[in-house]
């Protein structure tokens, strides 16, 4: 018996959070389809700028790519991939791989992209993060921040520690 | 266990030997008055049999339920046949942001006061890989210009100096390449945390502090079990859980996806395939350590 690996796939591959919540106090989400299967025809925009209705703000800055490049006009759930053919939105990783082919590889072997789970494939599945888990295919490069647990042990810090 | 006897023995294990010696004697210096007659007579790990380390288990569980506040479960997880551990990290992915270090911190019941972990971020100047000149205290956002970040834990080493100077062999390789402590037999000397040239063994100066709500109760003999003050602890791959097949706490942790861990015999695993087609190196080489833990930089 070998567990597969599972690969996440992020609620907002397929809805967007909304500022209500639900009795447990989690957001309540949209699916996208809610709202854009009332605008099949709407033509792709050239660039972020022009979103104003309703997911105004978005940034991009993905090398030259376009909104073309990987969005399908009219279907939300939905990716395009450079030889023409659509996906599911749902497996965005295959669309990012086609460019991204190095970084895949190494995915693949667990060398780019982390992991949960076991490493023992006998014993459970390893939880695989997706690409947009750590991109945002709009604005890719992976944002740092305040690092976490400051060391306070002795001799390291003067005066500090206990 | 009063810190000057432990000096005591430093100086005369200096001059008679400190092997002999000490392995004679030490289950006198354990006699300490926060010692039951039981703790006192365990005989050393390696020589329990399964009826005696099941008593001390249950024994142990219930002195931290007390102590603690907390119900947990202390197992005696022994390494797996055809299994040898190592580990990689990608230094080009790492941002330095200390997840590693905090996800240490909560698995294995370290103290809440000093922040301990087993993982020390080192952040280094660009072009250097001097370890003595690395800065664990930067409190920043991350990552830096000009700096990258290099995490630091026990390299389990095969050659491994800090079990060499144990006088009283409370320290040892398993057969799946990690390097324990028997706390319960360790007398304190710190001859190990000397000996180690990576900084990767922590001496226990008080008793560790846990709210009983965040004591982790999924405790094993020889990893993350509460330590008792005068003892030295080290990073044991988190062996409670990957000698069960998953994955260390550290790991899990990474936001960056800059760890690999997995078995070295297997020609499939992530980390072979690392170790493959990464160039790899370990860190202070020229001692002849050999350590289980490769770093690399891969864009
Ligand atoms: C509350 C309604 C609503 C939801 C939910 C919603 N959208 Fe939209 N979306 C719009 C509107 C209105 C526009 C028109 C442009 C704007 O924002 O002004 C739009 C525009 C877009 C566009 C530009 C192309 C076009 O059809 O105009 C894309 C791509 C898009 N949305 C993707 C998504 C995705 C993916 C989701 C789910 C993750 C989603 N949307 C959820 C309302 C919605
Ligand atoms: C590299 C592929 C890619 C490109 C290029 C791209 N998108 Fe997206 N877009 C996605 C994916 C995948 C999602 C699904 C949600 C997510 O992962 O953030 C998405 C979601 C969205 C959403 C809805 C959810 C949100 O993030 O608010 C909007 C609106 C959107 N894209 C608009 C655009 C516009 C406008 C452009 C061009 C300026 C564009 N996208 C270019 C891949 C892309
Ligand atoms: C059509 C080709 C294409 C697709 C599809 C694509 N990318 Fe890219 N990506 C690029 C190009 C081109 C660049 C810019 C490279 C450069 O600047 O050197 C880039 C840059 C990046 C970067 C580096 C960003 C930085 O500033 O450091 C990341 C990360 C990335 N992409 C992730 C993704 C992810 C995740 C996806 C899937 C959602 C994806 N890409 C889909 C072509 C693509
Ligand atoms: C666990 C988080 C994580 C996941 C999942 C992840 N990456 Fe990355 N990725 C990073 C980090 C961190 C970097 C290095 C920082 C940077 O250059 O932005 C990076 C870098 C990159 C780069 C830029 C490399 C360069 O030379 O600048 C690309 C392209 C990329 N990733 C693509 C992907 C693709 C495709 C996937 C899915 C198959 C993926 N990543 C999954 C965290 C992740």
């Amino acid at each position: 018996m070998s567990y597969p690996p599972v690969i996440n796939r992020p609620e907002k591959l397929t809805s967007v959070e909304t500022p209500k919540k639900d009795a447990l106090g989690r957001p309540i989400r949209v699916a996208c389809v809610t709202c854009h299967s009332l605008r099949p025809d709407a033509p792709l925009p050239q660039s972020a700028g022009e979103l104003r209705e309703f997911h105004e703000g978005l940034r991009f800055t993905h090398g030259t790519l376009t909104c073309a490049s990987c969005h399908v006009p009219g279907r939300v759930d939905q990716l395009s991939m450079a030889d023409g053919r659509t996906i599911e939105m749902l497996d965005v990783i295959e669309l990012c791989s086609q460019c991204h082919g190095q970084k895949r590889r190494a995915f693949d072997r667990g060398a780019h992209g982390g992991m949960m789970g076991y490493w023992d494939s006998s014993r459970g599945p390893k939880l695989r993060h997706n690409c947009v888990d750590c991109h945002d295919p709009h604005t890719p490069a992976f944002a740092g921040g305040q690092p976490v647990l400051r060391p306070n042990d002795r001799g390291l810090r003067q005066g500090g520690g206990h | 266990m009063d810190p000057k006897r432990r000096v005591t023995l430093k100086v005369l294990g200096a001059t008679l030997g400190a092997g002999a010696f000490a392995r004679a004697l030490a289950p006198i210096w354990d006699w300490g008055k926060e010692q039951s007659l039981d703790e006192f007579l365990q005989k050393h790990y390696q020589e329990l049999s399964k009826a005696d380390l099941e008593q001390i288990l249950r024994r142990l569980e219930a002195k931290t339920e007390k102590e603690y506040g907390k119900k947990v479960s202390i197992r005696d997880v022994r390494p797996q046949e055809g299994v040898e551990f190592g580990y990689a990290l990608n230094l080009s992915v790492c941002i330095g942001c200390r997840r590693c270090a905090e996800a240490c911190h909560i698995e294995n019941n370290h103290d809440r006061s000093t922040n301990n972990s087993y993982i020390r971020v080192l952040e280094m100047k660009q072009g250097s890989l001097d370890l003595e000149h690395g800065n664990a205290d930067y409190d920043h956002a991350v990552p830096a210009e000009g700096k990258f970040y290099l995490p630091v834990q026990c390299q389990q080493c095969d050659n491994a100096p800090c079990v060499d100077v144990c006088p009283v062999q409370a320290t040892w390789k398993e057969s799946d390449g990690i390097v324990v402590v028997d706390y319960n037999w360790c007398i304190g000397c710190r001859y190990c945390e000397a000996a180690c040239p990576y900084h990767a063994r922590r001496f226990n100066w008080k008793k560790p502090e846990i709210p009983a709500d965040e004591v982790n109760p999924d405790q094993a003999y020889l990893s993350n079990r509460i330590r008792p003050q005068g003892v030295v602890e080290k990073c044991t791959f988190c062996l409670h859980r990957t000698r069960e097949g998953k994955l260390p706490a550290c790991l899990e942790a990474c936001p960056t996806g800059a760890r690999v861990f997995g078995n070295l015999l297997d020609p499939d695993s992530d980390i072979r395939w690392v170790l493959e087609n990464k160039r790899v190196f370990i860190l202070k080489e020229e001692l002849g350590t050999r350590p289980r833990f490769f770093y690399f930089f891969d864009g």
